[in-house]
């Protein structure tokens, strides 16, 4: 009985470990591909190898030697710009219509609700062909700011939703009795809600953040000349153009993006990962 | 006749019930707002509503396109106007009644404290609204308009005008052969697409959460930091990454991994079938980590005492795992599970992104592993079928929505019964 029970519990340890070796290996392996294919000489990926023989740091030269296809720096900088003006427009709009929504009972507010349900339910994209005729008429083509305007105004529904509902947690007691001390609506809102509602806020930074990171299609559409580009265009049109001729230099280009922003993720990860479990078992 | 009556009458031109009412700040204010919302966007509402109509009689004058914007527009901004106009008399029946009933008026003051009191909520999310209605109600309806026009290559600005046609696109999707086909066909590979790589990413992150989550397995920080990497790291660098790996001729999965296995290559990219298993598995590979967390975080939180407790009842592992951490992680991520499922069936960057939708299927404007979304992007972006684009966003919108409306009423009901 002992020594079954023993056998069995060695059986199940060495099939964890391999099966965590495995995975391990799996997500490693084309990770540490990409490394060593911005190291490789040359543009063609035949010969590629992990390690390669006669390392170069070319590639990443080339990155930015300023060619007119490709501006590395500026789509770098153009990501990130976007990206952080998102985040904090999102973070600002949607923290206080949350607020609303969790603490005032006015006219409207269930329609509204119902309103931002459907609402997440359809891609935004879906709306391509009026985002491209809005932005004509605007005469906005290539501004990177209709692009945050509406990347802000995408993500409100949802994120509403999870911030609304992690809102509505927090005891009201707390904001009655600031009440009677004669705090006021505002007050209340950034002494005692908001600071409670940073593990959620961390969540919708994090959206703010990725979203427009990873976004192709409405910045495809809206973003037309190459010094406009966000990272996700200009990568896509640098292996697609010439396909295969510009892997390498892509994989320089992918790595110098994933690198501090994996090192961030892993490090904000406590932050967000509260928020994500409550909006779970909230909904 | 009474009051209640006539000054809502008075009020049909905006502030004269309020005058009637002697309210005079008020009835000044609804009557420069009334005077102002026509002055300013009278120009507006005729021409949009002429446009909306007609959608342009001349060309080159008129651009159908713009104008079905600006009908739109003005939808939206008469909207807000009859909001306004209905309080206007609103208020002034209320007053009206009032008066009847021998109270006094509301006074200036009161109305004002009142204002500011219930204005707060609309206040603050008043920016909010505007942002929304910018960036993604205008849109949503401009799309669906669409719909109902001819608005193709052969009938856009500023050569030609586009016309309503009422439901022919839809008619034509079921109608005409070649749409017909692509359109199940594109259907069903989204319903397997979505159906299997959210079940393989869900099930994957789960298992994985329960294995590193063993009471004996050391170095659980190190394997989590591992498996979240998929997560980390953008999504778009990892699927061009992945495209280079798969690559037909050059990719490492061809030319390392499988030779080194003495196997023959396999077409990834230009074969459907093979294009499709190689999507499926990348979803899997970059959409496990999320629910891996998730899951790792609802596991901690179920309490010890259950499982001892089972323990002491002569409860085996497997027993423990169906009757207590199944359920918890069950209840716990239903609506997450749901969102991944409508996450997959919206996912355009990794169809696109990996190699537009290929392979190419002769005769049709869908590839291979073109789902919903991304046919309607090539629609759009590349053969310029706008309204079939439009319909086809309409009928993919009722889709998606029908199914969640229903899951979510299945999961609160499981959960009540929970």
């Amino acid at each position: 009985m002992q020594t079954t029970m023993k056998t069995n519990r060695f059986v199940r340890l060495f099939f964890t470990y391999a099966l965590l070796l495995f995975m391990t290996v799996l997500i490693i392996y084309p990770l540490l591909w990409t490394v060593g294919a911005s190291f490789n000489p040359g543009n063609s990926l035949i010969s590629t190898s992990i390690i390669p023989k006669n390392p170069t740091l070319e590639h990443y030269k080339e990155l930015f030697a300023g060619k007119e296809s490709l501006q590395y720096g500026k789509w770098y900088l153009n990501s990130l710009k976007i990206s952080i003006f998102t985040m904090l427009g999102s973070m600002i709009t949607v923290s206080f219509t949350a607020y609303a929504f969790s603490r005032f009972r006015f006219k409207g507010r269930k329609n509204a609700l119902m309103l931002f349900l459907l609402l997440q339910m359809i891609p935004q994209f879906a709306a391509l062909i009026a985002l491209f005729v809005l932005a004509q008429i605007l005469g906005m083509m290539n501004s990177h700011w209709l692009l945050i305007l509406l990347y802000i105004g995408g993500q409100i529904p949802m994120n509403t939703y999870l911030m609304k509902g992690y809102m509505d947690s927090i005891p009201m007691d707390l904001d009655e009795s600031a009440k009677i001390d004669g705090a006021s609506n505002t007050r209340i809102f950034w002494q005692i809600i908001l600071p409670l509602s940073r593990p959620m806020l961390a969540v919708v930074a994090m959206n703010g953040f990725t979203g427009p990171l990873g976004d192709f299609v409405l910045s495809s559409v809206i973003l037309r000349t190459p010094d406009s580009f966000t990272l996700p265009i200009g990568l896509y049109k640098l292996v697609n153009d010439v396909m295969g001729a510009s892997y390498t230099t892509f994989a320089a280009g992918a790595i110098l993006i994933s690198i501090p922003i994996a090192i961030t993720f892993l490090l904000l990860q406590k932050q967000f990962v509260s928020g994500l479990t409550a909006g779970g078992t909230k909904g | 006749m009474q009051h209640r009556t006539i000054a809502p009458l008075l009020s049909i031109i905006p502030g004269l019930g309020q005058f009637y009412n002697k309210q005079w700040v008020k009835g000044l204010v609804f009557l420069i707002l009334g005077a102002s919302f026509v002055v300013a966007f009278g120009d507006l509402l005729n021409m949009g509503f002429w446009g909306l109509f007609t959608l342009g009689t001349e060309v080159p004058r008129d651009n159908s396109i713009f104008l079905l914007a600006e009908g739109i527009i003005a939808l939206i901004v008469s909207a807000f106007g009859l909001g306004i106009y209905y309080w206007n008399l609103k208020d002034a029946y209320k007053n009206g009644k009032l008066r009847d009933e021998n109270f006094p008026v509301t006074s200036l003051k009161s109305e004002y404290q009142n204002l500011i009191g219930q204005g707060y909520p609309y206040l603050i999310s008043g920016p909010s609204l505007f942002l929304l209605i910018f960036a993604v109600i205008f849109p949503i309806l401009f799309s669906f308009a669409l719909a109902f026009t001819n608005y193709d290559l052969y009938h856009s600005p500023p050569a030609n005008l586009a016309d309503w046609v009422g439901l022919e696109t839809f008619a034509e999707i079921f109608t005409v052969d070649i749409w017909r086909s692509t359109f199940f066909d594109v259907l069903a590979w989204t319903v397997i697409w979505t159906l299997v790589a959210s079940s393989l990413q869900v099930s994957l992150g789960v298992f994985l959460a329960i294995v590193v989550n063993q009471k004996e397995v050391r170095f659980k920080k190190f394997f989590r930091t591992i498996l979240v990497l998929p997560w980390a790291v953008p999504g778009f660098v990892t699927i061009l990454i992945f495209a280079g790996l798969f690559n037909d001729s050059f990719g490492a999965i061809n030319n390392d991994i499988l030779a080194f296995f003495g196997m023959d290559p396999i077409p990834w990219m230009t074969d459907e079938k093979w294009a499709r298993v190689a999507l499926i598995l990348m979803q899997g590979w970059l959409g496990f980590p999320y629910i891996f967390i998730v899951t790792t975080g609802v596991l901690q939180s179920i309490p010890e005492d259950l499982y001892e407790a089972a323990t002491i009842d002569g409860a085996s592992i497997f027993a423990k795992f169906k009757n207590i951490t199944m359920p918890m992680i069950l209840i716990a991520m239903a609506p997450i599970i749901i969102t991944q499922f409508t996450f997959n069936f919206n996912n355009f960057n990794i169809i696109y992104l990996f190699n537009g939708g290929g392979p190419a299927v002769a005769g049709s404007t869908a590839g291979g592993t073109d789902i919903l979304v991304s046919w309607i992007y090539k629609l759009t972006m590349q053969s310029s079928q706008y309204s079939l684009a439009a319909a086809l966003t309409i009928l993919l919108s009722i889709f998606v929505i029908g199914i969640a409306l229903w899951q979510f009423r299945r999961t609160n009901s499981f959960k009540e019964g929970a």
